[in-house]
């Protein structure tokens, strides 16, 4: 069984290879699980780093790796049969809200990953009508296409698919064909992508008076909130979040700025983009 | 529960254990806003340090096992941190470690001088083979470090002891004879070692890890009751303490302040204020005073 203790160790069932940089890993096990909430994921010998689960059923769960690093290029080549331990699940997930009538999910790269099973469980009969804006460097980086029945609006860096340009255009672009046509505004803006791209989500949201919700990246350790390693400001990542509401990121000293390194050390955003890509 | 500990003015009795979340300003500030008199940094090092891989930190249920091992970005590289407290309201505690006498002097000088409140030394840490504990568990060495720092810092020297010392009492009394002005015990008990038997394999990267939480809260309370024995300087008292009830015993012991650590993994970072009721609550129904308990337990039983 898979706890917030121990890590159990569980087997690879199948393995989705996506790109040459992206693989979804599956493990047939049950996990109580919220959208947007991750687990620890250890590699005996290697490391243990954390992800967000990017499928879920009752009895299966699966986590989308993209070949980055040390540890991220040796989960990619783990196969069906290889063992792997997980501890979790762990953070907060998003906030589903109860009566939403209309959301937008704005994902950037591997900020898909999160946000897919949020799709999903948006996807019933009595959802909210789901505007999913996905953007990538290009075509490859495009996260499980035709995965969703939810109208989506693609864009690429390169413009090899879809509008060229960002996911913040779109949205804008959207705000406003909303506004135009006196319909109401959306009720809810989720995202997940570069920092950068979630500050510019929660600008537009704040000057439109949405309200929005991100989910942040931080260097990990302990996964429950005891160790300090991925705080932002004053806001603990690992447990007040992963995922922040409009009303924490307006007071989140750190937000777009600042993350720590492993050391402790705050170093702007960039600084610690390049290191996490080592 | 205004308290008093070596001059300064602490708001509540409750310590923020080093190692414990104090890796900002930001944090140690809503620490201290939640109820924590005196919130302690993340031990500062001589160097940068990124610390040991993970798994680092493992939940066991009934406490902690971890082996962090010391991240620190370098005491010469935390000017940011500094000027952003140096603005700050509320008191601070500077961990600091080292890897030999020479480096703790060089460390706590330094420190010293941005105008923490205390200094902690560290010298009890099981989770790296060169600094920490090797001191704490002798008490000349333990004697040798807090007498070298004490010469070049201006701020009270709190030694931190480690409970793998054979008589963490004898270490206390060297520490107090050396000028410490205050002891805090204790840190993570071990080290100790969980392994994955499915893939054979310790489970921390570095195989071996301080516990922490409920399971250690008896070795606290027996060596908070030594050292109250042995010195006459005040003790701050953790190790698995969760609730008021359990700040009361290790106050009985002889602690004055009481330090939290692990409990902000099962009752949140507002577990300050929830044990500050809880003794409060206590004392009332007991009618009685955080003076007139301190130490009770060694006076003859009634």
């Amino acid at each position: 069984m898979i706890t917030q203790l121990m890590p159990a160790m569980v087997k690879v069932a199948d393995k989705e290879v996506h790109s040459p940089e992206f693989a979804t890993l599956y493990v047939n096990q049950a996990i109580d699980f919220k959208p947007g909430q991750f687990v620890m994921v250890w590699i005996p010998g290697v490391d243990e780093k954390p992800y967000t689960i990017s499928h879920h059923s009752p009895d299966r769960f699966g986590i989308t790796v993209e070949a980055k690093g040390v540890f991220s290029k040796k989960a990619v080549c783990l196969g069906p049969g290889d063992k792997i331990g997980i501890r979790g699940p762990f953070g907060n997930g998003f906030n589903m809200g109860i009566d939403h009538k209309r959301v937008a999910v704005v994902a950037g790269g591997c900020g898909m990953a999160p946000l897919a099973p949020l799709v999903e469980a948006f996807q019933t009969d009595n959802g909210p009508e789901i505007l999913l804006i996905q953007g990538a460097r290009s075509k490859s980086f495009l996260l499980y296409p035709d995965r969703f029945t939810a109208k989506v609006e693609i864009c690429t860096d390169d413009g090899s698919k879809g509008y060229k340009g960002f996911v913040t255009d779109i949205l804008v672009q959207k705000i406003k064909d909303l506004s135009a046509a006196c319909a109401p505004d959306f009720d809810m803006v989720y995202a997940c992508g570069p920092e950068i791209m979630m500050a510019k989500v929660f600008d537009i949201c704040e000057a439109h008076g949405i309200p929005c919700q991100v989910s942040l990246e931080r260097y990990m350790r302990c996964g429950f909130g005891v160790c300090g390693a991925c705080v932002c400001g004053h806001a603990v990542v690992c447990k007040d979040g992963p995922v922040f509401g409009s009303k924490a990121l307006r007071t989140m000293a750190d937000f777009n700025t600042r993350a720590l390194l492993k050391t402790g050390k705050p170093v702007p955003l960039n600084e610690y983009a390049t290191w996490r890509c080592q | 529960m205004q308290t008093t500990f070596l001059g300064k003015t602490l708001h509540t009795p409750l310590v923020l254990a080093s190692g414990v979340l104090g890796n900002n300003k930001a944090i140690l500030e809503r620490v201290w806003e939640n109820g924590c008199g005196l919130p302690t940094m993340k031990s500062i090092g001589p160097a940068p340090r990124e610390g040991h891989k993970n798994p680092t930190v493992i939940d066991l249920g009934n406490g902690m096992i971890n082996a962090v091992g010391l991240p620190s970005p370098g005491y010469l590289n935390m000017e940011e941190e500094w000027q952003e407290l140096s603005g700050r309201a509320f008191p601070v505690n500077a961990s600091i470690y080292g890897g030999s006498v020479d480096e703790f002097v060089r460390v706590a000088e330094f420190v010293s001088a941005q105008g923490p409140d205390f200094i902690e030394l560290n010298i009890s840490c099981p989770n790296s083979d060169k600094h920490g504990m090797i001191f704490g568990v002798n008490a000349q060495s333990s004697h040798e470090v807090v007498a070298a720092v004490k010469k070049v810092i201006h701020v009270p020297l709190i030694a931190k002891l480690t409970p793998a010392a054979p008589d963490i009492a004898g270490i206390a009394k060297a520490c107090e004879d050396a000028g410490a002005d205050a002891i805090c015990a204790i840190n993570t008990a071990g080290p100790g070692m969980v392994i994955d038997i499915e893939s054979r394999c310790p489970v921390l990267a570095f195989k071996k890890g301080g516990l922490s939480g409920p399971m250690i809260k008896p070795i606290a309370v027996r060596c908070v009751y030594d050292i109250f024995r042995s010195v006459s300087i005040p003790i701050i008292g953790l190790g698995g303490i969760s609730t008021g009830k359990d700040a009361i015993e290790i106050i009985m012991a002889g602690a004055t302040l009481v330090g939290i650590g692990t409990a902000v993994r099962y009752r949140g970072i507002n577990v300050f204020d929830k044990v500050n009721k809880e003794i409060n609550d206590w004392l009332t129904a007991h009618d009685t005073t955080m003076e007139e308990i301190r130490g009770a337990a060694h006076r003859e039983a009634l």
